[in-house]
């Protein structure tokens, strides 16, 4: 089997027919758009802090797009409950790769990471590290 | 079985020159070519992207750098006359190829959207103004779209697209409502590059005449699957991409009326293209040349040549009945496999593709499980998200045929689709 049929391992499929978090919150900290606009993917990240805002205390987010991004936010949204805003900073693509437990083929990259740069996006630009009117764009 | 013996031509012995379909996929697309975990026939469905290259295309590149590689129109030795006839006369076998006078009326671009850029430029942006509409599709390409809607920008022109009805046809009546006596441009795809549908030009340069505007026809859908006969359409200007004909990447044509070309300024300048250059002023080579500055892509233009003695070979009204043959057992095939919404007119009314979606799998997840069964198609907006936001959705899945595509493929795609569905169901 090449790639594309162990991209859809049972535990991508799951996630994106049953997508975990999926949804929005009361009082988030922050919220972020991203897009790829050739794929059509979209997602948004809510996350709230702690009182430091140092620990990422819940995550939500909604979203339209393949199974692999998907997926690969339904997962993120999982473990990025309970995790440093510094560790959430220093995720970078092998650790989504990983994360999804896959090979992703070259041209499905920017699909798998677009919900770590959301949810990451959101959070310079909660700290004033990024300008608001950014909207995350893979392709730009 | 019946389909096959349709055919209107040997298929197999078309394939024969096309080495790349016996190669096999499924291994590390980090490597190009054949490698381990390569183990599945390649089943190439995106000839709308690109086509492939027969033998006597790839001996005619081999056969100039090997033999004759010389620059053109510069040296006075046997080597560059030689390549300096040879790039001239595949002016001359692109002509008759659409109909056109003679090699004046052909300008080898890079490609189809360079040609576009080229009218743009040196047309659009001397003669548009405030005031003055230029009038498009919604079924645009993006090589069309984007160039007269930033020229519009940029001379204050009104750009309008005539609507594209449920069926995925021009809405005709909306057409003869935009196209006005303020019309200077009606720039139009002859085949949709995501509808397949086949647009009726030759009334829309009727119509553009009729109010003294010009009509441009994006032919790189067209020019390669069915006769292509410009004084026929009524058109001003032509364009289309070699790639997508059996020849090279790097060369296209634009056909433009030679008193139209004639009129409008140079929009490269250089070498080349001149005649006489003092510091203070120069003059223009004869048409074509005028519109070809610095060194052109000399290869790629006699092999473009090359590839439509090929196609002439086989007989382009021949081509057109295989399109239409393998594009209406495609569409028949994928609307009886349920859950697949396809996009455009029906399948006997239609160029050679079939865009569609499968409900609940995004077309980019469709295209990567396709390519494990070895099947090539493509997956995404096909440079037409204006018309893909009119449909409601954000991509689609495209299979697009040629000459040496078989119905046996249309099954493998068709089982594949089924495969994914049931995957995602
Ligand atoms: C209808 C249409 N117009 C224009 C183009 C642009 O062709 P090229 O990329 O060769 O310039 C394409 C193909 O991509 C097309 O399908």
């Amino acid at each position: 089997m090449g790639l594309g049929s162990d991209m859809y391992r049972q535990q991508i499929l799951d996630h994106y027919k049953n997508p975990r978090n999926y949804g929005e919150l009361e009082d988030p900290d922050f919220t972020h758009i991203g897009e790829n606009p050739s794929c059509g993917d979209t997602i948004r990240m809510e996350v709230a802090l702690d009182d430091a805002e140092e620990t990422i205390e819940a995550v939500r987010f909604t979203g339209d797009g393949c199974a692999i991004s998907m997926a690969s936010a339904s997962m993120l949204s999982e473990r990025l409950h309970g995790m440093a805003v510094d560790d959430l900073d220093a995720l970078d693509t092998d650790d989504i790769t990983e994360m999804l437990g896959v090979d992703i083929s070259p041209m499905r990259v920017k699909c798998a990471v677009l919900g770590r740069q959301v949810a990451q996006d959101g959070s310079k630009i909660h700290r004033g590290e990024l300008d608001p009117d950014d909207r995350t764009n893979l392709e730009a | 079985m019946g389909v096959q013996e349709q055919y209107p031509f040997d298929v197999e012995a078309v394939r024969a020159d096309f080495p790349v379909l016996d190669r096999l996929v499924g291994g590390d697309p980090e490597t190009p070519g054949e490698g381990p975990g390569d183990d599945t026939p390649l089943v190439y469905l995106d000839n709308a992207a690109t086509s492939h290259t027969p033998d006597p295309v790839v001996d005619t590149i081999s056969d100039y750098y090997r033999g004759y590689n010389a620059n053109v129109h510069r040296g006075i030795h046997q080597l560059s006359q030689e390549a300096s006839v040879a790039y001239e006369q595949a002016h001359d076998t692109v002509a008759d190829f659409v109909g056109a006078a003679g090699r004046e009326e052909i300008v080898f671009t890079k490609n189809t959207t360079e040609a576009m850029n080229l009218v743009a430029y040196a047309w659009g942006l001397e003669e548009l103004g405030p005031g003055d509409n230029v009038v498009l599709s919604e079924m645009e390409h993006h090589a069309s779209l984007v160039t007269w809607q930033q020229i519009g920008k940029r001379t204050g022109a009104d750009v309008r697209f005539i609507d594209v009805t449920d069926e995925g046809r021009l809405d005709m009546d909306d057409a003869a409502a935009l196209i006005d006596d303020d019309t200077e441009m009606v720039s139009v795809v002859h085949v949709s590059n995501t509808l397949g549908t086949v647009n009726p030009i030759a009334e829309l340069a009727e119509l553009a005449h009729d109010h003294g505007a010009y009509i441009f026809a994006d032919g790189a859908q067209s020019v390669p699957n069915r006769p292509v006969d410009v004084k026929e359409l009524g058109v001003d200007f032509l364009a289309f991409s070699g790639h997508k004909m059996c020849g090279p990447t790097g060369i296209g044509a634009l056909y433009g009326r030679e008193e139209l070309l004639d009129a409008m300024q140079p929009y490269l300048y250089g070498g080349d293209m001149i005649r006489r250059v003092s510091f203070e002023d120069s003059t223009w080579e004869d048409l074509p040349w005028k519109f070809e500055a610095g060194t052109p892509s000399i290869a790629q233009g006699i092999a473009f040549a090359a590839a439509i003695d090929y196609l002439d070979d086989i007989g382009m009204d021949r081509v057109e009945a295989h399109e239409d043959l393998l594009a209406e057992y495609a569409y028949d095939e994928l609307e009886a496999l349920g859950g697949v919404e396809i996009y455009g007119p029906p399948g006997d009314e239609r160029g050679g593709l079939v865009a569609f979606n499968v409900e609940g799998v995004h077309a980019h997840d469709l295209s990567s499980i396709l390519n494990d069964y070895g099947v090539a198609i493509r997956a995404g907006d096909h440079c037409t998200q204006p018309l893909h936001d009119e449909m409601g959705i954000a991509a689609s899945a495209r299979a697009s045929f040629y000459i040496y595509n078989t119905v046996e493929e249309i099954d493998a795609l068709v089982d594949a689709v089924r495969e994914a569905r049931d995957l995602f169901a």
